[in-house]
């Protein structure tokens, strides 16, 4: 890219602070992928429509390719490599790789980050509740029965766990 | 598919907000929730000099109650709205509008200033807006101004807000006893924008519709009050009145013709939602 205006940046990314400088229209997750080299991100559309770049920004979930990198100074990262070695979804994982719940793989780790928020807002929710609430994030190996079995199967295992 | 370069301005203040945009005029761009402006950057629809980002401005992002009515905060975030209890008792009708609005991972930074300033023809926002008579509050160096919502929309993606302005809140009057609302919405898949979409706000008086204001998103280039069809329901009971009011919704429609629908399946979607707005508003409770 042609140089733009150079923003300076600290950002904590998976925990870990990071300054940089970043051209002012770099995307969140280009800086993710490119300067960071965390590629577990996945840039799709580039336009919000596929979902395949979701990260969390702060604790909420937000489309990678529709923040400025320079936007999230001062703000917390997180990652599927991240969420992934925090352990926090090891059981949400298990469940898709038990339900054959990814194919080529370049949509899972939104999926997973996505899946893991809606479980979150409403654990008690249904495979209605989940086929809408995945319906931003696209599967064109088009595998979304077993993406929602598996989220399903989570829902139950964390509501069983909890003893509901 | 990469924005072309511009500046980027983040104000600490509403002031220099107003500095920035004095500064490059009307080819600043705010930014605010950005789901809608970031992808005109990315596909390059969009090329400002410059972006001000407002989302560090401090006291926008609130909602309360206020003499004047409930106020929400430009920078309200979409997810922050659709969980509010304080917009779920008095603004039910933005309450119920908020799910239709795209996903969760844009509703979470989308915001309610940005939905109204962007006025896309098809959005839930300004349709909601228009039918509870609420009022859009702009805001200059050294002044503001209020604008009823049925004048702030005036054409597809065009607003009142003048070169230098900032819209800082959205303002919906107190609800008054027997009025109640309803919004439903058909797309093709859950999150797209309306091929249909109503925002239904009608008072009811021992099962006949008093008074309603029916508004449609995606059946013209603004929100679309439909006055004939209003008319044809007042005093009636919505079983005695749907012939007649889907007529007079005819008459109120030009719905345009796209990829998505024909004018025609258009209006018959429209008709299709009064007529369960119209039994669902009378039943409820």
């Amino acid at each position: 890219m042609d140089a733009g205006e150079a923003i300076d940046i600290t950002v904590t990314v998976n925990g870990v602070a990071c300054r940089r400088r970043v051209d002012a229209r770099q995307s969140l997750v280009d800086f993710l992928r490119e300067d960071l080299e965390l590629t577990g991100s996945h840039v799709g559309c580039e336009h919000g429509v596929c979902g395949a770049c979701t990260v969390r920004v702060d604790g909420v979930l937000a489309r990678g390719c529709l923040m400025l990198a320079a936007q999230c100074d001062g703000s917390a990262v997180e990652t599927i490599e991240g969420v992934a070695a925090s352990g926090t979804i090891a059981d949400l994982q298990a469940a898709f790789a038990v339900a054959n719940a990814l194919q080529c793989g370049y949509c899972t780790p939104a999926m997973l980050l996505t899946a893991d928020a809606l479980l979150r807002e409403d654990p008690g929710l249904g495979a209605d509740e989940i086929r809408r609430g995945l319906s931003g994030n696209y599967c064109r190996c088009t595998g979304y029965h077993a993406i929602v079995e598996a989220v399903l199967a989570t829902a139950r295992s964390r509501r069983e766990a909890r003893g509901g | 598919m990469k924005p072309a370069p511009f500046a980027y301005h983040r104000p600490a203040s509403l002031e220099e907000a107003f500095d920035a945009l004095a500064r490059y005029g009307p080819d600043a761009r705010i930014l605010a929730g950005g789901q809608s402006l970031v992808p005109a950057l990315n596909m390059r629809l969009a090329q400002p000099t410059a972006v001000v980002d407002i989302n560090r401005v401090p006291g926008l992002d609130g909602i309360r109650l206020a003499p004047e009515g409930l106020v929400i905060g430009a920078l309200a975030r979409q997810q922050v709205v659709l969980r509010s209890p304080l917009v779920a008792r008095h603004a039910p009708l933005i309450a119920q509008a908020m799910p239709h609005i795209s996903h969760l991972a844009l509703r979470t930074r989308g915001t309610v200033g940005g939905s109204l300033a962007l006025a896309d023809p098809a959005a839930e926002l300004p349709a909601c807006a228009v039918a509870l008579e609420a009022v859009i509050r702009l805001a200059r160096r050294g002044s503001a101004r209020e604008v009823a919502a049925a004048r702030f929309f005036r054409g597809i993606y065009t607003t009142a807000i003048e070169p230098g302005e900032i819209l800082t809140a959205l303002v919906i009057p107190p609800a008054t006893a027997g009025w109640r609302s309803h919004f439903s919405e058909l797309a093709r898949r859950h999150g797209d924008y309306a091929l249909v979409a109503l925002a239904a706000h009608c008072r009811v008086e021992g099962g006949v519709i008093a008074e309603a204001r029916l508004v449609l998103a995606g059946v013209g280039v603004t929100p679309v009050r439909a006055a004939r069809c209003e008319a044809a329901v007042a005093g009636r009971r919505p079983d005695d009145a749907m012939a007649e009011a889907g007529r007079a919704l005819d008459a109120d429609l030009d719905p345009p013709v796209d990829v998505h629908a024909s004018a025609a399946l258009r209006r018959h979607l429209a008709r299709v939602l009064v007529g369960r707005a119209l039994a669902a508003i009378v039943e409820a409770r």
